[in-house]
């Protein structure tokens, strides 16, 4: 099982209560399947994270794992071996940059 | 018992009041969507319950809100379910710019602020309205300019291409609030009539439906395009119309109130002793189609109220003139500014007034403007306000 963190915003928009989503996904551990697997299961979440038609992480996401920053990382390159085995969790974070006062 | 419904759209939630119709006591529901930035709510006249909500986040982007119970529970249409093997998923929160050879004219740049060409990229919606007859068709203006249609609910939404398609679209340019389509008016009269507004690029009258549209700028003057007079590049702040009379329009410019008696083909300015013509809304009351209300704001450079004096002015000659109405306002140190949406009237005998403030408040007017009280304050900043006055 793979974990991920969604920021509270998110959480929100998806009607989640905890802080962590768990989901299963096939074939190799990435950026691209596992957010193909969240969407799928959360369909709320298309197109806040990633653009819609090119796919492209917004400019405002960040993507962490592993104490990494793997956001400008190819989103077909494979997750570290903890992120697929569950130990860690992928997180999805709202750059500190983003929002508005 | 009259009930009045007013929707509140701030830079940080939604929220809704309430109150009978005596209108002297709100409770305030909210807020919705904590945290994100809400251009625009509205409700379906064909269905008071039905409102619709556009929520919107630098990090996370555009997200469509709908409600079936008047406020109370929200649901993100056809983002709750998951699709069926095979089957397309529909996403409330897409919309994407209409590319195909219909278009005839695929506009793919606008001028940006620097005077160059710059792509068009799809921001935010800024205004949603539902259709007069159907709950499930929703019109909506966005950034960068374009109109949407939605016919099944908000579930899917496409481009009306023949906006941009009408071939301007190079001296299309933004505001400071970006190059947003902010106004739609339907006519109740002529269902295949809509007018729409554009920070800056003018007015435009469609009379089929939204395939053709007709830039509707002919007397409007503004100084800070090339030519004054240009069919396009005004910076209409925002449009209103009595719903008796659709082809009577009142608009607020950047600079100058204008006034068109031929459905938008020419204009003429009615800011008469108006202190300031500089504003953003404009409003009309809801029975005396002649009886306008607008907020002078001191300039395009400061947004903020002239000697720190809040003050609707009200027409009640179609314009020209004007007098301020200033009982329960603020009269003093008061640098507030309202925006473009944020002014509704409800159609209770006498004619309610409404309008928020960058402040966070929420004044009323029971009385069409005489009297106003703060129905809500300490709000973030108010971006819209609508009104459904249910019986």
């Amino acid at each position: 099982m793979i974990r991920v963190v969604l920021p509270a915003h998110l959480r929100t928009l998806a009607k989640l209560d905890g802080g962590e989503v768990t989901l299963e996904v096939t074939g190799p551990v990435t950026q691209r399947s596992v957010l193909d697997a969240l969407e799928a299961r959360y369909p709320m979440l298309r197109g806040t994270i990633r653009d819609h038609g090119t796919l492209q992480r917004r400019a405002f996401v960040r993507f962490f794992a592993c104490q990494q920053d793997f956001s400008l990382e190819p989103a077909d390159t494979p997750l570290p071996d903890a992120v697929a085995s569950g130990a860690e969790p992928f997180l999805i974070i709202g750059a500190i940059a983003g929002g508005r006062p | 018992m009259s009930k009045v419904r007013v929707l509140v759209g701030t830079r940080k939630g939604a929220f809704v009041l309430t109150s009978d119709g005596k209108r002297e006591k709100w409770d305030l529901a909210g807020p919705h969507f904590t945290g994100w930035e809400i251009y625009h709510v509205k409700g379906s006249s064909a269905d008071p319950n039905r409102i619709y909500a556009s929520q919107s986040s630098g990090w996370f982007g555009q997200i469509i809100q709908r409600s079936n119970d008047g406020g109370q529970t929200w649901q993100t249409p056809g983002g709750e379910t998951i699709p069926a093997p095979g089957e397309m998923p529909k996403v409330s929160n897409k919309f994407a710019y209409d590319t195909s050879p219909m278009n005839g004219k695929p506009l793919t740049t606008h001028q940006w602020y620097d005077g160059t060409q710059h792509p068009w990229e799809f921001k935010r919606v800024w205004h949603l309205e539902p259709s007069l007859t159907d709950p499930d068709s929703v019109y909506a203006g966005v950034e960068d300019a374009a109109i949407f249609k939605t016919t099944d609910g908000a579930k899917s939404w496409n481009e009306l291409p023949g906006l941009r398609g009408h071939g301007t679209g190079p001296k299309w340019q933004p505001g400071a609030g970006g190059m947003c389509l902010h106004t739609i008016l339907l006519d109740r009269s002529n269902p295949g009539r809509i007018y729409i507004a554009i920070s800056a690029a003018g007015a435009f009258r469609t009379d089929d439906g939204g395939a053709s549209w007709k830039p509707i700028n002919q007397g409007l003057r503004s100084q800070y395009i090339p030519d004054p007079t240009a069919e396009i590049g005004h910076c209409v702040h925002h449009v209103a119309m009595h719903a008796s009379r659709p082809d009577v329009l009142f608009m607020q410019k950047h600079w100058d109130v204008m006034r068109s008696d031929n459905a938008g083909d020419s204009w003429r300015e009615v800011s008469g002793n108006l202190p300031t013509d500089f504003g953003f809304v404009i409003d009309v009351h809801a029975h005396e189609p002649e009886t306008i209300y607008v907020v002078p704001i001191k300039s395009d450079s400061e947004h903020i109220p002239l000697e720190g004096k809040l003050r609707v002015y009200r027409s009640r000659t179609g314009g020209n003139e004007w007098e301020p109405l200033t009982k329960g306002l603020p009269q003093k140190d008061c640098y507030v500014n309202v925006l473009r949406d944020a002014m509704a009237v409800d159609s209770l005998d006498k004619c309610g007034v409404y309008f928020g403030t960058t402040g966070g408040q929420v004044y009323a007017s029971s009385d069409a403007g005489d009297n106003w009280t703060p129905i809500a304050e300490h709000l973030p900043a108010v971006l819209s306000v609508e009104v459904q006055t249910l019986t």
